[in-house]
């Protein structure tokens, strides 16, 4: 029996993961890192457009801080975030970015003086002050107020995942490759570690730790359309339902993100739009305007794809051999700006479609892109339910996005909850809770159960193929969990889903050999790939409102009275085809931003009875802290400060602004 | 050469395949797949493995360039199998691991165990003694300065350049032209207070910039058109001024 033992045990080596280990080994803990892949390949490097901050350097960005961001995330959640989390988030966000820029991110920088942008399809001439010269820079985004999006390139996930690496390597933090967790272990309501497998080898090994935090990112694979990697198949938040004692939570919130190159599906950055992008018809007519006069193109994601999902089916789309899609058009940009700040793009266009987008169109329609839903934690990114259990980045629920997430809103939170819950770790690891109390038997016996399904699999009569039941599921998720939600085919789709679910009990392999096997890797994912899409159409299907990403035709308003609630899937008994639902009201009297319109997208909310009274207390509040500072009024509203690692509590200073 | 107008063509894709923790030998193996319309060789690869060979080994991450997962040898020459299109190939393609790198079976090699080396051997990372204060308005950078870092950030580690250098397989030792970009890169950032006396140290020698023998597969063949050339040149001529 081979233990490894460790104080925290990463599970994950993207921006997320990463973040928490240099946080949590910086405190003198000892800690491995668990990854599929060199860690510089997750998917965290395929971010494109930036993340966001309220830096304020740019004269776009004027007047912003952490209240804006904060409104403008919880606006963009359509209030399903937990709002005490987007105020540990907006808040930390500076901090992260300045900690790149430290660790050598090479973020793109002011030029003082004027220079051309296309703003709303006109020209228009910016003039940066003197003062933010060499300042780092903001693009303009979806759902937000200001421009607050700090980005290199469009290539600016990528220079964080490396930046972060490099510390991690600089740290002496062990990287596990090519090493699966495909069990956590646990007992009575702890978490002691994981079973892990080589995927080279196929030997499994214990990691025995006082903490282990999921760090694996969001399961986009259950769709067969989506711009995430191949690698983005949800085990880590699969492992943690497994356990029937944690939850996931929110996991019918999927968004679908406005522009992927069609048919691939590769995305191509929100940054587009932000930098003055338009989106256009088969007519070659520009169309977002007419459904959203506000915010246009840039409304939120789940705002945008469905107008344009709407457009497509209102006959306006461009027919091809694939299907119908819609126009990006970035060539009124110039390729001069194309060149320096979409490369990646460009450079995706010339490869995957044979285009130069300075002078072609863009094909582009909706695509599944990322998962607001997962393990559902605390504000500290403590796992429900398992104690010693983490999650952080988009494997976690943590929940700072509610039922949309804002664009430049995902890498933010990467490196924010990576610093936060690295602290949070270091803090129970150092705490009486922290002790580890484990027996080698219950290892044993977690390894030889895991080993024995491995072997029913290599060895058993099974005669089902797991990569049929893949496709099959990644149809079924497309075509009735997608956009457009109804209660006949959410119901079709988890009947349908637990017939694969009977069916992934019996799948036979035509490769016996023990590693280095990708048909048993998928068989054994695909069992608890079903389990997530099951919760997601489940949830979906439960869920007799819309909110955000999840909109359902036969329930097109947002109800906040009956539904102002997280969704949390529980998966106790392995012979279960459904999960668990449980609901976990939002406390609206506790709010610093009562739900209301977002200033975008559908005006149709039902009220929530203790809307009222929540607003008149907020404006009570305000009138009698008079001129107090910004501060002190939002202690008043909503005290968060106990929830921010001492080291993270300083006040964030701009440019022209007197703390 | 219009593929509507004579039909799909029909594709070979000669892989060379072994398994070393099985004992099974280099051998090249034929299978077939019919081109579909915009196909890349990671929907083909894909196919294969769906369809003939369950237990086909290759990696990809992203499919979309990004990753630098799936660098092979493509028709003998190093490359990123999910962005080349089969219609740019001929209908017999030979598909082969990265050389250099150790072999985990067919089409997959380590370069993770490598580039981690390599990182730990170069110190990739920004040297500063300086302890930052987080709340503060950061230090201003010319705007032009970071775009030139960004530049050689852009490396995504692919390995391409390594499988491609000859003088790797003089010396095994030898840093390879990602090394190179990689010292190029902190160089020039300000932020890590590393001189080039440092720098000396690291690659002022054969396995350094003084092994290259200036052959620059490496900058024929990167993917991410990263200035190797120019770069090695202006190293070289660095590091000899502080050797001397």
């Amino acid at each position: 029996m081979r233990i490894i033992y460790t104080d925290v045990l990463v599970v994950g080596g993207g921006l997320a993961g990463l973040r928490a280990a240099v946080g949590a080994r910086r405190r003198g803990h000892d800690v491995i890192i668990l990854s599929l892949v060199p860690p510089k390949r997750s998917h965290s490097a395929a971010a494109q457009g930036g993340m966001q901050a309220s830096l304020g350097n740019t004269v776009k960005g004027e007047g912003d801080n952490e209240d804006v961001h904060f409104e403008d995330t919880v606006r963009g959640s359509d209030w399903g975030c937990d709002q005490d989390v987007a105020r540990l988030f907006v808040h930390t966000a500076p901090q992260a970015v300045r900690e790149l820029a430290a660790w050598g991110v090479p973020w793109n920088r002011i030029k003082a003086g004027d220079r051309e942008v296309i703003m709303d399809g006109k020209r228009v001439t910016l003039t940066e002050g003197q003062a933010a010269h060499g300042l780092i820079a903001a693009r303009d985004f979806g759902g937000t107020k200001k421009w607050r999006t700090c980005y290199v390139s469009d290539g600016t996930g990528h220079a964080m995942l490396y930046a972060v690496s490099d510390q991690a390597v600089a740290e002496s933090i062990p990287v596990h490759e090519r090493m699966e967790a495909v069990a956590l272990i646990h007992e009575g309501g702890r978490c002691h570690g994981a079973v892990v497998r080589n995927l080279v080898t196929g030997e499994l090994t214990a990691y025995v730790a006082k903490a282990t935090c999921i760090a694996t990112g969001g399961f986009g694979r259950i769709y067969r359309v989506t711009s995430n990697a191949v690698i983005n198949e949800g085990i880590g938040a699969a492992i943690a339902l497994e356990t029937g004692a944690a939850c996931l939570g929110n996991m019918e919130a999927v968004q679908f993100h406005p522009t992927t190159i069609f048919p691939a599906g590769i995305l191509v950055t929100e940054g587009c739009r932000g930098d003055g992008g338009l989106l256009k018809d088969a007519a070659g007519h520009r169309f977002m305007p007419d459904y959203e006069p506000e915010k246009k193109e840039l409304a939120s994601r789940d705002v945008v794809s469905r107008r344009m999902e709407e457009h497509i089916r209102a006959g306006h789309g461009v027919k091809s051999r694939f299907g119908e899609h819609l126009w990006l058009d970035i060539t009124l940009l110039g390729a001069a700006h194309i060149d320096g700040k979409l490369r990646e793009v460009k450079e995706i266009c010339q490869h995957f479609l044979g285009i130069d987008p300075s002078r072609d169109l863009i094909p582009v329609r909706p695509a599944q892109h990322y998962s607001m839903g997962g393990i559902r934690t605390d504000a500290r990114g403590h796992a429900r339910g398992l104690k010693g259990l983490f999650a952080c980045g988009e494997a976690a629920c943590w929940d700072l996005h509610g039922f949309n997430r804002l664009g430049g809103n995902s890498v933010a939170e990467t490196v924010v909850a990576g610093m936060l819950v690295g602290e949070n770790m270091a803090d129970f690891v150092e705490s009486a809770a922290g002790e580890l109390r484990v027996s080698t038997a219950l290892v044993r016996a977690c390894l030889d159960a895991e080993q024995a399904k491995l072997d029913t699999l290599l060895h058993g009569n099974g005669t089902e193929s797991g990569a049929e039941l893949m496709r099959r599921m990644q149809d079924i998720m497309t075509d009735k969990v997608g956009i457009f939600r109804t209660g006949e085919l959410l119901h079709a789709a988890v009947e349908e889903l637990q017939g694969l679910l009977l069916r992934s009990r019996r799948i036979g392999l035509r490769t016996r050999r023990p590693g280095g096997n990708p048909e048993l890797v998928t068989a054994y994912r695909v069992q608890k790939m079903l389990k997530l899409a099951l919760c997601v159409a489940y949830g979906a299907l439960q869920r007799t409102e819309s909110r955000g990403a999840h909109f359902r035709e036969d329930y097109p308003r947002r109800d906040d009275a009956s539904w102002l609630k997280r969704t949390l899937a529980t998966w106790q008994d392995d012979f279960q085809t459904l999960p668990t639902l449980a609901y976990e009201a939002l406390d609206v009297a506790s709010m610093e931003l009562p739900p209301g319109w977002r200033g975008y997208g559908a005006r149709n909310a039902i009220e929530h009875p203790a809307t009222a009274g929540r607003a008149a207390e907020i404006d009570a509040i305000r009138s009698a802290f008079g001129h107090a500072d910004r501060f002190t009024v939002q202690q008043a509203l909503m005290p968060f400060d106990h929830l921010i690692p001492a080291r993270f509590r300083g006040r964030n200073a701009r440019p022209g602004e007197t703390s | 050469m219009n593929a509507a107008s004579s039909g799909p063509r029909a594709l070979t894709l000669r892989i060379l395949r072994s398994s070393p923790t099985e004992g099974i030998a280099p051998h090249w193996q034929d299978f077939h797949v019919e081109e579909a319309e915009g196909m890349t060789l990671f929907i083909a690869l894909n196919e294969v493995r769906e369809t003939l060979d369950p237990a086909l080994q290759f990696d990809f991450v992203c499919r979309a360039g990004i990753c630098g997962s799936c660098g092979m040898l493509i028709n003998g020459k190093p490359g990123l199998a999910c962005r080349s299109l089969t219609r740019d190939l001929g209908a017999l393609i030979t598909l082969a691991p990265l050389p250099v790198f150790e072999l985990i079976g067919d089409l997959s090699v380590n370069t993770g165990k490598w580039m981690r080396g390599t990182a730990e051997r170069l110190e990739t990372w920004i040297h500063s003694s300086q302890e930052v204060d987080l709340t503060a308005v950061e230090t201003p950078m010319e705007p032009e300065l970071a775009e030139a870092i960004y530049e050689l950030d852009r490396c995504i580690e692919c390995g391409c350049c390594v499988a491609g250098c000859g003088t790797l397989r003089m010396r095994e030792e030898f840093v390879g032209a990602i090394g190179l970009n990689k010292i190029a890169r902190f160089r020039l950032d300000p932020r890590d207070e590393r001189s080039d006396d440092d720098f000396y140290q690291l690659i002022g020698d054969d396995t350094g910039v003084f092994g290259c023998m200036s052959l620059l597969a490496c900058h024929d063949v990167c993917p991410k058109g990263l200035p190797l050339q120019t770069q090695i040149a202006f190293l070289r001529r660095k590091m000899a001024a502080s050797g001397a």
